[in-house]
């Protein structure tokens, strides 16, 4: 009882923040996003349309740190579309470090040539507008384009996502047992995205990259629904 | 192509039908793949229900089921099923249902009927997609080399670094990589240029030449060059390379004309491996050499497991060259042993290190190398006398559990008689072994002596092997002397009589499906293994192998002359029946067995094993004689 009033409160403020942006937004672009509805909070996981982020950046703080990349794949609970979807590569204000480089195999040439993040943040935001965005670890993506925004624009750009980090937080760290877990100092399971991807029997993937991980976002949500959620479950109900 | 893409296709292109298809038509299929998700237990398809997507396994497993709910076929990792349903008004005709979490690409039904339009594709889907009799017909088929594309052969991503690299560099990359030779490449900046593609890391690269070990050796040791130069100079920029669809024996031809060993083989313009011509020969001359090379590169038991239809594809291919029974129970032996082999590494990585040294041993037909295509497990663990149960054993049982396990997944049965390490009566230390065979020599029981004859094979599989060479010297020494002991041994060795009547007719059984049947193992095989091992422990030989427990024999020069020969001609003759009876068996889908009907060998061979009958027959009568045995 108390759990569905707290993320009814969640629905609540994110429905409350888009009526208010929607209005107050004085950069076009973010304008034309605000504007669009937000999908109803009530509306079948069935029915919704989805599209898997990722973001590669320089590191983990987006003030000091930058985005390297991005990859996008549409979904539906159906199905996934890796052809449909998007990667781009954007070039940062700061040089990249050797180390990550080597980690995300992104090279000097193709750094040089792609374009800045302010010429690709439309075509982004575009993408994303109408969907429910599925991440992995909101605290990257979500601060990283909102602080993207402000720095460009002076306005923020927040929307409610679904984290299937959190959501693997829910089922695997809460509850009794895994309370009784951590008082007796038992380490806790990996939620990082390959480890949980194991955990529902889906593969490991060799490259590091945006929309690879995009993609292995989306096929973890898709087990996430046939596990512990069902086709009718109100999406509002993942919101972050 | 992008990343997300490229992981699809580089599974899709390892299994048929797909690993048969055109480099372009398989990006057509990458390019409209869908996926979906169903967890285990879930129902994928209903029977009826319409259908307008080919799946395809990525992982999990599902089954599928008759119309009377009988099940029909279990599919797995890297399979294909609802192409009936397509093929037929894109009704489903055999529902299927989730057994594990499952993940499938759905290849929409316009891309299936362009597929089926490939002859190779076309007969894959209509030959019901039973994976055995696929994997035979095709490694039976002629000019494998024509049909076989370079990709199939390909099994790791080439080493690349940029022509800038210093000598130095690009040497310990190749080092600590384990590859003879690495890929020059330097930035590019257009696209539609010669040899430039896009790379794993989406930048453009273009492809500027190799270096292998000998330039190493002739260009940079003997020329004495600074190895602190660029790795660039030591290539010309004449390359000459293969596009993956290309078959294996184009790539043999180029590199005949060119002088070359080694192949850099491109998807388009993406390098995606190199092809050494010793991945050719063994791939082609050696089919068992190869398997034996690919069981070491699986890292679950799931994806040795996934290696039978292979194994017995191979073992087919070996009755049908005409290899002589022990060439082919040699290659058996070690593939079986390799996986054996494979399978204690695995569960060492999982386990950590064994807390004490040790050796698996396995007994039977594995440590004779005589192993035809099935047989169950017999093994058995020697530990080192340090042993102390209550520290050890917990790791030993262990081990001895994922071993005997993995090896029941990969197709060898659990030994019904018990003889596995898992077993705590065969997991003991040296000096508890001694103890046993010290016991089963010294104070002889045929009727307990029939029990444990099988430990008289016995042979090292890993670890220690001294541990068991321990056991093998022991017994050469000490069973010769004992009169008692082989007197014993020659007793039951006549037990079982070999199936002839008194007027030189078969004498047969009746199967389960009346059929008149002869035990070939039972009453052929067991009983000349038998003698042989006989005289092999009363000649002290230690060999394991019949073929090389003859020769001891020979040497001993203990029986009449010409009757090494003949024990040796009936041998191989008995065993080579079985295997060509087995190899018919699993080219018919039939379950392997050891029931010989004579009415379906031919009139000269049906001679030849009534012979070869014969002399076991009278080896047998032989024993009572050279070996008495006295209660």
């Amino acid at each position: 009882m108390f759990k569905k009033r707290s993320q009814q409160s969640v629905i609540d403020e994110w429905q409350r923040y888009q009526a208010q942006q929607a209005i107050a937004c004085a950069n076009p672009i973010l304008q034309r996003f605000y504007q669009m509805p937000l999908t109803d909070p009530e509306v079948p996981l069935s029915e919704v349309s989805f599209m898997a982020l990722d973001f590669e950046t320089t590191g983990l703080d987006p003030r000091y740190n930058e985005i390297v990349s991005f990859g996008l794949v549409p979904f539906t609970l159906r199905s996934i579309r890796p052809s449909d979807g998007y990667y781009q590569v954007v070039k940062p204000k700061c040089n990249l470090s050797e180390e990550s480089i080597a980690f995300h195999r992104i090279t000097h040439s193709q750094v040089a040539t792609a374009p800045p993040l302010e010429k690709v943040l439309d075509e982004l935001l575009e993408r994303l507008s109408g969907c429910i965005v599925v991440v992995h670890y909101q605290h990257i993506e979500r601060p990283f384009l909102d602080l993207a925004c402000h720095k460009l624009w002076g306005e923020h750009c927040l929307f409610p996502l679904v984290d299937t980090m959190a959501i693997e937080a829910r089922w695997e760290r809460r509850g009794w047992k895994n309370q009784l877990k951590e008082t007796l100092g038992i380490q806790p399971v990996s939620i990082r995205l390959d480890d949980s991807r194991q955990r529902y029997g889906l593969p490991t993937y060799s490259a590091h990259h945006a929309k690879v991980d995009a993609m292995a976002t989306a096929e973890l949500f898709l087990a996430q629904v046939a596990r512990h959620y069902s086709p009718t479950t109100a999406i509002g109900q993942l919101w972050e | 192509m992008e990343a997300e893409l490229r992981e699809i296709r580089d599974h899709l292109s390892l299994h048929p039908p797909f690993d048969k298809l055109l480099d372009d038509l398989l990006d057509d299929v990458v390019g409209n793949i869908e996926i979906t998700y169903f967890k285990a237990g879930s129902m994928i398809l209903n029977r009826g229900q319409s259908i307008d997507a080919l799946s395809y396994i990525r992982s999990g497993a599902v089954e599928t089921y008759h119309y009377n709910g009988e099940l029909y076929n279990r599919l797995e990792e890297g399979d294909i099923f609802g192409q009936f349903g397509l093929l037929r008004q894109g009704k489903v005709r055999f529902p299927v249902k989730a057994i594990e979490d499952t993940l499938l690409y759905q290849i929409p039904k316009t891309i299936f009927d362009r597929l089926c339009d490939n002859d190779s594709f076309a007969d894959f889907v209509e030959l019901s997609g039973s994976r055995l009799k696929n994997t035979i017909d095709e490694s039976l088929r002629e000019n494998d080399m024509m049909t076989t594309r370079v990709r199939k052969l390909i099994s790791r991503l080439p080493l690349m670094v940029e022509i800038t690299v210093s000598i130095q560099e690009a040497a310990r990359l190749m080092t600590e990589n384990v590859v003879s030779s690495v890929l020059l490449i330097e930035p590019a900046d257009e696209e539609d240029s010669d040899g430039v593609f896009r790379g794993d890391d989406g930048g453009l690269w273009r492809l500027k030449g190799m270096v292998t070990d000998e330039d190493l050796r002739s260009q940079v040791v003997a020329a004495g060059v600074q190895t602190d130069r660029p790795v660039g100079q030591l290539s010309d920029g004449r390359l000459i390379t293969i596009q993956s669809d290309e078959s294996v024996n184009e790539a043999m031809l180029m590199m005949l004309r060119n002088h070359i060993q080694r192949l850099p083989v491109l998807h388009r313009r993406r390098p995606v491996g190199v092809l050494h011509l010793s991945d050719i020969v063994r791939y082609e001359t050696n089919s068992s050499l190869y398997l034996a090379s690919n069981i070491f590169s699986r890292n679950s038991v799931r994806d040795l497991s996934r290696l039978i239809p292979e194994i017995r594809a191979a073992f087919i291919r070996l009755v049908d060259d005409g290899s002589n029974a022990k060439m082919i129970g040699d290659a058996m032996s070690s593939i079986g042993r390799s996986l054996m082999r494979r399978l204690i590494e695995l569960a060492e990585d999982e386990l950590g290190p064994a807390p004490i040294p040790y050796c698996f041993m396995v007994h039977g037909s594995l440590a004779r190398h005589e192993q035809s295509v099935i047989t169950d497990q017999d093994n058995a663990l020697v530990l080192h006398d340090s042993f102390d149960p209550e520290h050890h054993d917990e790791y030993f049982k262990m081990l001895a559990k994922k071993v005997s396990d993995g090896l029941d997944a990969c197709g060898y049965e659990y030994c019904k008689g018990g003889i596995m390490a898992t077993n705590e009566q065969w997991r003991q230390p040296l000096a508890q072994w001694r103890r046993y065979f010290d016991e089963w020599i010294a104070d002889p029981d045929p009727q307990r002596l029939l029990h444990s004859c099988i430990f008289f094979d016995l042979d090292a599989v890993y670890g220690e092997e001294y541990l068991v060479e321990n056991l093998q010297d022991m017994i050469a020494t000490k069973a010769r002397y004992n009169p008692r002991f082989l007197g014993a041994m020659a007793r039951n060795a006549s037990n079982r009589r070999p199936p002839l009547g008194f007027f030189r007719t078969f004498v047969m059984e009746t199967d389960g499906r009346q059929h008149k049947v002869i035990n070939i193992k039972g009453r052929g095989l067991a009983p000349i293994t038998d003698v042989i091992r006989v005289h092999a422990l009363a000649v002290g030989s230690k060999a394991q192998n019949s073929a090389e427990r003859l020769r001891d024999i020979e040497q001993a020069n203990i029986l009449p002359a010409g009757q090494v020969d003949k024990l040796q001609y009936a041998l191989e003759f008995i065993a080579l029946v079985r295997m060509r009876h087995q190899a018919f068996e699993l080219r018919n889908d039939q379950a392997i067995d050891n029931a010989i009907e004579p009415e379906n060998i031919d009139t000269a061979e049906r001679h030849n094993l009534k012979e070869a009958f014969q002399v076991v027959n009278n080896a047998q009568n032989f024993l009572p004689y050279r070996y008495p045995y006295s209660a």
